[in-house]
């Protein structure tokens, strides 16, 4: 029997992955998976720490090159629908200055079974953290900041960085 | 001869250029001969491997061949999620 597909998307269905300076809230986006087929849905919440390698974080400013993040993450979720039996895939990705506590990034994954459900939303987190044009700064309760992944790189040219 | 290529720096990089970008001439065949050549600008002794570059808004390697009018983008080690 057909049911319209608009009964089970009370919300339009948003592009794969999407990048937003307001708060993530995965209670509305995972209405956005809803499916018939779906029995299963897997979902994944990345929050902001106040803590890192020894540093106590106060707050986390990302930054996003919108423009390729939004291709690339279309390419990691394509790859996944071609590599597991997923209906519906969709990533949101934070930018801006975020408190602790609050949601960085979402990624929601709806199949038929839940194996694939899982893998997927794994496999899209993962390559989310190592594809996607998106740096994070981190604002040290001391006062001093630092670029995730880049003091180290920027020590030789610029000593004054905080060393992590 | 050398070319006109726009470079955007992102993150830490910007904060070392102290520009977004800007318009350079250089004698560069590569994205990697941009990189290498620019190192006073963006400031960064990372390897190439652990960085990323696109050019006119694709994804690229460093390999990849440089045009006069293009638009390199050099981002340093990337940290989503």
């Amino acid at each position: 029997m057909a049911i319209p597909s608009c009964y089970f998307h009370p919300l339009p269905v948003a592009d794969v992955i999407s990048i937003t300076d307001k708060p993530i809230d995965p209670n509305v986006l995972r209405r956005e998976l809803f499916d018939p087929a779906a029995g299963a849905y897997a979902g994944f919440e990345g929050w902001i720490r106040n803590e890192n390698e020894g540093h106590s974080v106060e707050r986390l400013e990302y930054e996003v090159y919108e423009p390729l993040a939004v291709s690339e993450g279309a390419k990691v979720i394509a790859e996944a629908r071609a590599q597991f039996a997923i209906l519906h895939a969709h990533c949101v990705h934070r930018t801006g200055m975020l408190e602790i506590g609050e949601c960085a990034v979402w990624v929601g994954v709806s199949s038929a079974h839940r194996d694939e459900a899982f893998i997927a939303c794994r496999y899209i987190i993962d390559q989310v953290k190592v594809r996607l044009p998106i740096w994070k700064k981190e604002h040290y309760a001391d006062g001093n900041s630092g670029w995730v992944n880049c003091e180290r790189c920027a020590e030789h040219a610029h000593p004054s960085a905080v060393s992590l | 001869m050398s070319k006109s290529i726009t470079v955007r720096y992102f993150a830490i990089f910007r904060e070392h250029a102290g520009v977004d970008e800007e318009t350079v001439a250089i004698e560069a065949d590569t994205a990697g001969d941009v990189f290498e050549q620019l190192k006073n600008r963006h400031g960064s002794s990372e390897p190439l491997g652990h960085c990323k570059v696109a050019i006119n808004d694709e994804m690229a390697d460093w390999n990849s061949a440089v045009n006069d009018g293009d638009t390199v983008l050099l981002f340093p080690p990337v940290a989503g999620g």
